[in-house]
């Protein structure tokens, strides 16, 4: 049985609860993160887009399978893997573009680039570089919004949602943050977005017991599962019940999401360590075309019956759309203006003599506020 | 993010700012400060318990989190008492884990909570040097202006004694050379506590360096609130013979050396700089003009360090008003050594910096 059909026949779980419109919007999604990753590559090679570059595709299931389990306001915080997610939160494909770009009109204003995602409306406090620094941010972002809801009583429950890849377990930050999570009840879910290689160091091969990785959350007495990553509706059936406990309960969980990435570690990888089989063997049981498939049978096959073959082929041309838009803006906007620039943002309480070179100054605002 | 506004000290202001919900509050700068003379002797440890309590006391929205903060009050007795007074939500013990909970912490600060973070050591800041360093003082660049990081990170600078060589860290070379932060460092405890206050309501990242040694000193402390500006030095003695620059502990050592130079006839300016980021270059300069001569006592390695700094920029900016080479007095440059004797030959002191000066004055 293939994965689509799978798929099909699915009648049970949250996602049956889930409208047409809903799992329409979440396939939209999906087209759209795969497409403005295409773009992404064509830029990086024509050298419009500079730095490290990662790219996110064959991975738009966890991205949208997980954020669609939370609240608009709820915390999300990432890797530097992190195009997909912002997309998926809504960030605009415009401000993700042209943050990578370098222009003044992205998310970060051109000072973040690809791996500094930021979006403060859509509660999406970054894309971070080191591999594991975000992990205890995230505690901390659950330690807030509890304190808030707690001490200040001002808010109210909430689940962070903390994403790191497989290689990110062997740093030591990840296991003081599991502790700190477990020790002090933090709303915070650690997604391992486990593509099988930490940059090009395959699992077992970077990490001991690797097998068993919700063994790093159940010995914290974390509640830790594994889910098949690659089945946008199945991260969903398993992830939205967790997600649910974790906000009633303000606890935290460990999720070991199966995933794969079609493309290398980051664009300057030749891709030695595994073969174009095994990738393709991945695609075969690709999580957007599985869903469309989902979409297209018929309610007797087991499927939605809300989309038809033209409706498909309408959406990738209107996310096509825009992301060519995207990227035209992104070529078109200004650079940041350096005189204004360089020295703003880097202080919200700028003072004489901080520096010995010149002094701070406020810049710009943020195009998203 | 929250939601709850700044609250602020009396006479103060708060000010909108896009990436901190709730903006900041400032205090009334032009306010005069309360007399360092009086009857209220306290000790350094208890000035710094006043400021953060005060602070508590107005703004929810600070706690305070490090090892042994709570239960055993403190690990140097800083914290006495809080935990009683705020409970376990707010003073709240961290396990050994600095890099943990000085990321836990940063966040909470994005979030818009006004953290305190104690490191038993600045020592151990070592081992969370990418949360305080990459994170802390970048996030607001690197989120173009989205996110700001109003944490306090505040602990024990410096030789402790005889603490040997991984404990006794002076970190200011070594941090100041990254930008985004802001770092004080007092030198007795009318200061830290208005310079505490003053962290708290600072909407930066401030690093904010105490000494072990100087926990026990007592001197007067108002009771009142006060807030010392950053970026102010202090003029603790007039001379026109040298400008001795310094900060932090090594402040009190420079008393002692101008007091023996007076008595040698030798009168120095001594200026406390109070915070090295920003750096009242201002009144090193002004200071130089009437003496032409510089010493700067600075309690890190020479190498690329503070004191380096200071002479740099005066170079830059006041050579003309040298009539000697400026000479900077640090700790020797090695390791921090265990033995009484070595560890004392190691640190700067009274007959170094005394020594400093008249061979500035060519005596």
């Amino acid at each position: 049985m293939t994965q689509a059909s799978t798929q099909a026949t699915r009648k049970s779980g949250p996602s049956a609860a889930l409208s047409n419109e809903t799992l329409l919007g979440w396939l939209r999604d999906m087209q759209l993160i795969r497409e403005f990753e295409t773009r992404t590559m064509q830029a990086y090679q024509q050298a419009k887009i500079g730095g490290f570059c990662h790219i996110y595709s064959g991975q738009e299931a966890s991205a949208v399978g997980t954020i669609g389990s939370v609240n608009r306001d709820d915390p999300v915080i990432l890797a530097y893997r992190d195009h997909g997610h912002a997309l998926a939160r809504g960030t605009s494909a415009r401000a993700c573009m042209a943050e990578m770009f370098g222009k003044g009109a992205g998310c970060a204003k051109g000072k973040g680039g690809s791996m500094h995602m930021f979006d403060k409306p859509n509660w999406l406090f970054g894309g971070h570089g080191i591999v594991g620094a975000q992990t205890p941010l995230g505690a901390g972002l659950a330690f807030a919004a509890r304190y808030e809801w707690e001490v200040l009583g001002t808010g109210k429950k909430k689940v962070c949602l903390c994403y790191l890849g497989d290689g990110a377990i062997d740093q030591g930050a990840f296991h003081e943050a599991l502790n700190l999570a477990a020790l002090y009840g933090l709303p915070v879910i650690y997604i391992i977005e486990n593509n099988g290689y930490s940059m090009g160091t395959a699992l077992h091969r970077h990490s001991a017991n690797s097998k068993n990785l919700i063994s790093r959350g159940q010995s914290y007495g974390m509640k830790s599962v594994e889910i098949d990553g690659f089945d946008v509706l199945n991260v969903y059936d398993r992830f939205r019940p967790l997600v649910d406990e974790c906000r009633d309960l303000q606890r935290p969980a460990f999720v070991d999401l199966k995933t794969y990435r079609y493309m290398g570690h980051s664009m300057s990888d030749p891709q030695k360590y595994r073969t174009k089989e095994e990738v393709e063997q991945w695609k075969e049981r690709d999580s957007i075309a599985a869903l469309a498939a989902h979409l297209m049978a018929s309610e007797s096959e087991g499927g939605r019956g809300c989309l038809s073959e033209a409706d498909w082929k309408e959406m990738r041309g209107e996310v096509a759309e825009i992301v060519r838009d995207a990227v035209e803006f992104a070529e078109a906007a200004p650079a940041p203006d350096v005189e204004r620039e360089l020295y703003s943002d880097v202080f919200i309480n700028p003072m004489a003599r901080l520096s010995p070179s010149r002094e701070y100054n406020h810049g710009e605002p943020n195009p998203l506020l | 993010m929250t939601t709850m506004t700044a609250p602020v000290p009396p006479g103060g202001k708060r000010i909108e700012h896009p990436a901190l919900p709730g903006g900041f509050a400032v205090p009334d700068f032009g306010r005069p400060l309360p007399p360092r003379e009086g009857e209220r002797v306290i000790q350094f440890r208890e000035a710094l318990r006043e400021a953060m309590s005060e602070e508590m006391r107005r703004d929810e929205r600070v706690f305070l989190m490090g090892e042994e903060v709570a239960e055993y009050s403190g690990a140097y007795k800083v914290s006495q008492g809080m935990l009683e007074e705020f409970g376990p939500k707010r003073i709240i013990d961290s396990p050994i884990s600095e890099n943990g909970f000085a990321g836990l912490g940063i966040a909470a600060a994005m979030y818009g909570l006004r953290p305190i973070i104690e490191f038993m050591s600045w020592s151990f800041s070592l081992v969370a040097a990418d949360q305080i360093l990459n994170n802390a003082p970048k996030m607001l660049y690197m989120s173009g202006g989205q996110w700001g990081c109003p944490i306090v990170f505040r602990g024990n600078d410096g030789a402790g004694g005889q603490l040997g060589s991984t404990h006794s860290w002076c970190v200011e070379g070594l941090y100041a050379n990254v930008p985004g932060m802001k770092i004080a460092i007092p030198s007795n405890p009318y200061d830290a506590k208005g310079l505490l206050k003053t962290a708290i309501l600072d909407p930066d990242p401030v690093f904010f360096l105490e000494s072990e040694r100087m926990l026990g000193d007592k001197a007067h402390v108002p009771e009142e609130e006060y807030y010392i500006p950053f970026g102010k030095a202090r003029l603790v003695r007039e001379g026109d013979a040298c400008t001795v620059v310094s900060f932090g502990r090594p402040v009190n050592f420079c008393i002692e050396a101008c007091e023996r130079l007076a008595g040698e006839g030798v009168e120095c300016d001594l200026l406390d700089m109070r915070t090295i980021r920003p750096l009242d270059m201002d009144s090193v300069l002004r200071s130089l003009k009437r003496t032409n001569r510089l010493v700067v006592v600075d309690q890190s390695w020479p190498f690329g360090g503070v004191a380096s700094e200071v002479i740099s920029q005066v170079i830059e900016q006041g050579f003309d008003w040298l009539d000697a080479p400026p000479i900077r007095v640090n700790t020797e440059d090695v390791p921090t050594p265990y033995a009484k004797s070595l560890e004392a030959a190691y640190l700067p002191n009274a007959e170094r910096i005394a020594a400093a000066v008249r061979r500035s004055l060519g005596r």
